[in-house]
């Protein structure tokens, strides 16, 4: 189905309805439009950010079926019939509805979120988003994964503050008590200045 | 940046995926993993009118068909990194694709887009040639079988005909007394390789060498294979430290690499003799276990 224009004006756009965290959404665009602008500045998810363009940097990380993928590399004509997961969506994946809900709100944390906050994971915060979403993929894949194994799939999420060894800690602390269920993966509300209590 | 706009379509066959090519001429291009062609696009080095995107083809899981491993031309890195029937009938595939990009450019890699690509310092390309791969491409008049060592031309280059796409690769599986080796320089994990080296054995029961193979990535214009000269005085040995050495020496000197900001090309040739020797020494060492290889297999706990 053709409609006229997309959000920048441009003639021809088709009418996608794509799955992005959890809900149904309906853009105009061109089909080669890429997957990151259409949620950056489509849908305004802010956390889906633009680093390189060339798939290196990995800022604009999102899950495809739960796998992470650049989103500057992919166009919003392949990405239907995929369910799509920014940061913000993070949250839906813990399975709880009832938090689902208090995060759709911008008032929670998934727990690897707060594992990062808790262990100082960020600095800038550019590559936070990114650096999650991977990792939560990781973790959703080989359970306890070892810091070599943590290494090796974030070293295409580049940070230029922190060094990474924070970053190693958090996703560390999270599989770990994920594993031994000590922090169950469900979401706890934040506090309006959004740091959690410890 | 992004790319230019483009026109678009996806196919479900590689029928299909042909006829658009064809329609679609020089200004068209295939669309795979899009690890590679995607930033070329952003970058707008490429800037094609229609892009035709293979991805709902999808490809069979991997399998074995007698002594041949058959990957569908859309196999993801991923696959192969952790498919126990690629680890086991092809270790070679699944290390050396360890190499490969990050973990994304790996979840939506191909492998016939990356042979297709033929990006100079392919792991997956050297490993084409040292395992004598066979690519089935289908284009307007039908399918044909490039066999590895004909499809690298140069530097971006394959001999792929306009409207040819990459439906399957076909690996001729490891062989019982058969050792593999994989190599590589790089600056740092994920960047292209500055060089790099992949080898296999195969062992008369005596433990000396029956067959020998050694190509490389980063080295020339296209990935490429070691003279036969050079393997060949390793064909009767044990593969001794000083055989080795000898052989590497011999392979690396008929290379010319070019230099970049990454490396001189002296540099490139002194680092990939060295590379040379180390896969050569793994496939040596690896053919030379040869029982404890069904020990690995079983260590994986999966089924082909």
């Amino acid at each position: 189905m053709t409609t006229d224009r997309d959000v920048t004006g441009r003639e021809g756009a088709e009418a996608y309805t794509l799955r992005v965290n959890g809900r149904e959404v309906r853009v105009a665009a061109r089909p080669s439009r890429s997957l990151l602008d259409v949620l950056h500045d489509d849908l305004g998810l802010g956390e889906v950010r633009y680093g390189c363009g060339e798939g290196v940097c990995g800022t604009c990380t999102v899950l495809v079926d739960g796998e992470a993928v650049s989103a500057c590399l992919m166009f919003v004509a392949q990405a239907e019939g995929h369910e799509i997961t920014t940061l913000s969506g993070l949250a839906s994946l813990a399975g709880d509805a009832a938090a689902t809900e208090v995060h759709a709100r911008g008032r929670a944390l998934h727990p690897l979120q707060q594992s990062f906050l808790r262990n100082g994971a960020l600095q800038c915060g550019f590559c936070t988003p990114g650096m999650i979403l991977a990792a939560h993929a990781l973790v959703e894949r080989v359970g306890q994964p070892t810091r070599e194994e943590v290494a090796y799939e974030l070293v295409g999420n580049l940070c230029r503050c922190t060094g990474y060894a924070k970053i190693f800690d958090a996703v560390a602390e999270y599989a770990g008590a994920a594993a031994d269920g000590t922090r169950a993966r469900h979401v706890e509300p934040v506090s309006d200045h959004g740091s959690v209590a410890s | 940046m992004a790319s230019v706009d483009f026109d678009y379509v996806a196919v479900s066959s590689y029928q299909e995926a042909v006829e658009a090519l064809a329609r679609g001429g020089e200004e068209a291009k295939v669309l795979a993993g899009g690890q590679s062609l995607v930033p070329m696009m952003n970058l707008r080095l490429v800037r094609p009118e229609l892009l035709v995107d293979l991805n709902p083809i999808g490809a069979a899981p991997p399998s074995v068909n007698g002594s041949t491993l058959v990957l569908g031309g859309l196999t993801r890195h991923r696959t192969l990194l952790e498919t126990a029937t690629v680890r086991r009938h092809c270790p070679l595939l699944a290390e050396a694709v360890r190499y490969v990009g990050n973990a994304r450019v790996r979840n939506r890699g191909t492998l016939g887009g990356s042979l297709a690509h033929a990006d100079p310092t392919s792991e997956l390309g050297a490993c084409a040639l040292a395992l004598g791969a066979e690519i089935v491409v289908q284009g307007p008049s039908g399918s044909r079988t490039i066999p590895a060592h004909e499809l690298f031309v140069s530097y971006l280059t394959t001999s792929l005909m306009p409207a040819e796409v990459v439906t399957d690769v076909r690996v001729p599986v490891k062989a019982r007394h058969e050792g593999w080796g994989f190599a590589e320089m790089v600056r740092r994990t994920s960047d292209l390789a500055i060089a790099a080296a992949a080898a296999t054995v195969v062992l008369e029961e005596d433990g000396t060498a029956r067959h020998v193979t050694l190509s490389f990535a980063g080295v020339a214009e296209r990935v490429v294979s070691a003279e036969d000269d050079a393997v060949r005085s390793l064909v009767g040995s044990t593969g001794d430290d000083r055989a080795l050495g000898s052989a590497a020496a011999g392979a690396v000197a008929a290379l010319s690499p070019s230099s970049d900001v990454h490396a001189s090309g002296e540099y490139r040739r002194r680092v990939a003799a060295v590379l040379a020797r180390r896969a050569l020494r793994s496939a040596f060492d690896r053919a030379a276990e040869g029982t404890s290889d069904a020990a690995d297999g079983a260590a994986d706990g999966e089924e082909a």
